[in-house]
């Protein structure tokens, strides 16, 4: 039955020429890398300016192997906080969604909170999450939540309401249940509109995270790379704040990553926005 | 206005002559306040295939979805006199729907496409599975079960949506223009897939279209209905001793049929006021 479909695809392209395409991606980004690297040592070494200005790519990388023992356990408090939010945010995001759209009620009374909570800048409310919270981890995970938490319900939002209303119309026809449309027809048809909020959201509780460690500025063995960050300006370690912070930039990446490419895994047969043009 | 003769079917078994649906008086008023349905009658008998056929407007459409039950009558009523009723006062498992878009699920293989009436109704998918084969291979998509819909062409994927729509083993096929999007090669051959199954199955449709030649050529009754509001303008049967096929096509009975209808479809039109 397999052997029919390739009837329809076009044929593939040769081997040669698809791996020389990946490789090209590959190359180009990493070549300009390297060349901006070596181009920011070359005007250190040249102007001799001071590492508690600007450090060099070989201090920083210096650093971050050195103090690896300090920045290791804030990045995995940093990670740890990021993914807690984003897992809470998606829970909460969709459940809350699929609560609104149950009537244009519940919606109409609801939805200007979830708005108002999104609107007031989440550095405002820091202090007082940090009152009410029982420890800092605690207040840092409810910022993150709360910053992540509003991209994925209005998609969800969004996406719940988006159903072909013929679709709708068919299910209705064979008498499906509330259970069954949301199960098999709302719920899979926003999946496109999940992974926008997804990755969206995965960007923003890494933000969020951040920003609210800068917030409550706790210390200690609990406390993340924003943390270290104002503690390495404090010190005049400046390497040091470029290893935290590429570090960082790291996390974002690697989030960014996962996130686009659990949304390729889900939508690549299906969605337009995972296919190519066939032009 | 409306002309209720008595159609002439073929060769029916006794089965096929008992009224299927009864439509009595039926309006339907929109909440915009647009009368879209006046005071429409229509029987329909097992094993009929009749055309609805009007200029757009006149609420062809709209019949047929309240034959569905999408969409309640604002004054008559709808009675199944051969059929179990549910809560809704619908006879749920023989209606099947198929839209003028094929309106399939883009996230489910064929298989699943066709799969869904079953799975709502609580078949497992083990079970179910001859039967989904068997109705896609009526189709001739017995091939393309593992296909995702964006692989197929415009009238692959009508044939999806028949597909389904046949896969409960309906009594009465309601197609709402299914193949007005479709090229005029594709619709013929969809024409003649459609006209095969309904001698196949004993099936009764009702087909909604605005084709003079597509109504002519498929259906055994045609109903011309007039606009603003929708109203019923003629009602007749088209009965022919030739085979419904290529050669009809460019018969003489096909060609005074084409006529006939075409008049009464101009009288239809004429009677508006613009």
């Amino acid at each position: 039955m397999a052997d029919t479909d390739t009837a329809l695809v076009p044929p593939k392209p040769g081997f040669l020429s698809r791996n020389r395409d990946t490789l090209l991606r590959t190359l180009v980004p990493i070549c300009v890398v390297v060349c901006l690297v070596l181009l920011w040592q070359f005007i250190i070494t040249v102007n001799s300016i001071p590492q508690y200005i600007l450090p060099g790519p070989l201090a920083v990388a210096n650093s971050l192997y050195n103090d690896w023992g300090t920045l290791s356990p804030a990045l995995w408090v940093t990670t740890q906080i990021t993914m807690q939010a984003l897992a809470l945010a998606l829970i909460g995001g969709v459940g809350i969604a699929v609560f609104l759209i149950q009537s244009k009620w519940i919606e109409t009374a609801f939805y200007p909170i979830t708005v108002i909570l999104q609107v007031t800048p989440i550095v405002a409310i820091a202090p007082l999450i940090l009152i009410y919270a029982p420890t800092t981890q605690v207040a840092l995970l409810i910022c993150a939540f709360l910053v992540a938490f509003f991209p994925i319900l209005s998609n969800m939002v969004q996406g719940l309401k988006s159903v072909d209303h013929n679709l709708l119309n068919l299910f209705d026809l064979y008498g499906a249940s509330r259970w069954q449309t949301l199960l098999y027809l709302k719920l899979p048809s926003s999946l496109p509109y999940f992974m926008t909020g997804l990755r969206i959201g995965g960007g923003l509780a890494l933000i969020a995270a951040v920003v609210a460690e800068f917030a409550a500025g706790s210390a200690g063995a609990g406390s993340g790379l924003a943390f270290r960050l104002l503690e390495s300006q404090y010190r005049l370690n400046i390497p040091r704040l470029f290893a935290a912070l590429i570090l960082l930039s790291l996390l974002g990446v690697v989030i960014f990553a996962i996130t686009s490419f659990i949304s390729w895994f889900f939508l690549h047969r299906w969605h337009e926005s995972s296919l190519k043009r066939e032009n | 206005m409306s002309m209720s003769q008595a159609p002439l079917i073929p060769a029916p078994g006794e089965t096929r002559r008992r009224p299927l649906v009864v439509m009595r008086s039926v309006s339907k008023t929109f909440s915009s306040g647009t009368l879209a349905l006046s005071d429409m009658s229509l029987t329909v008998e097992g094993g009929e295939f009749v055309s609805l056929l009007g200029p757009s407007g006149c609420g062809k459409s709209t019949a047929l979805r309240i034959i569905a039950g999408l969409g309640d009558v604002s004054t008559g009523t709808i009675d199944w006199p051969s059929s179990r009723i549910n809560s809704k006062g619908l006879p749920e498992g023989d209606i099947s729907f198929v839209f003028q878009e094929p309106t399939l699920m883009p996230w489910q293989t064929v298989f699943g496409n066709v799969y869904l009436p079953l799975k709502l109704r609580g078949v497992s998918k083990s079970a179910a599975r001859e039967e989904i084969m068997k109705t896609l291979a009526t189709v001739g998509l017995q091939d393309f079960a593992d296909a995702y819909p964006r692989e197929l062409s415009g009238g692959m994927k009508m044939r999806v949506s028949i597909a389904r729509a046949l896969v409960t083993k309906p009594k009465l096929l309601l197609m709402d223009e299914p193949f007005a999007a479709l090229d005029e090669i594709t619709r013929q051959k969809l024409n003649d897939d459609v006209l095969r199954l309904w001698r196949e199955t004993g099936i009764t449709v009702i087909f909604v279209t605005h084709s003079v030649f597509e109504s002519a050529y498929l259906s055994n009754r045609i109903v011309v209905m007039k606009a603003r509001p929708g109203r019923v303008h003629a009602d007749f049967p088209l009965v022919t001793s030739l085979e419904r096929d290529a050669r009809y096509r460019t018969s003489e009975e096909y060609r005074q049929a084409c006529e006939k209808v075409s008049t009464m479809l101009i009288e239809a039109i004429g009677g508006e006021e613009h």
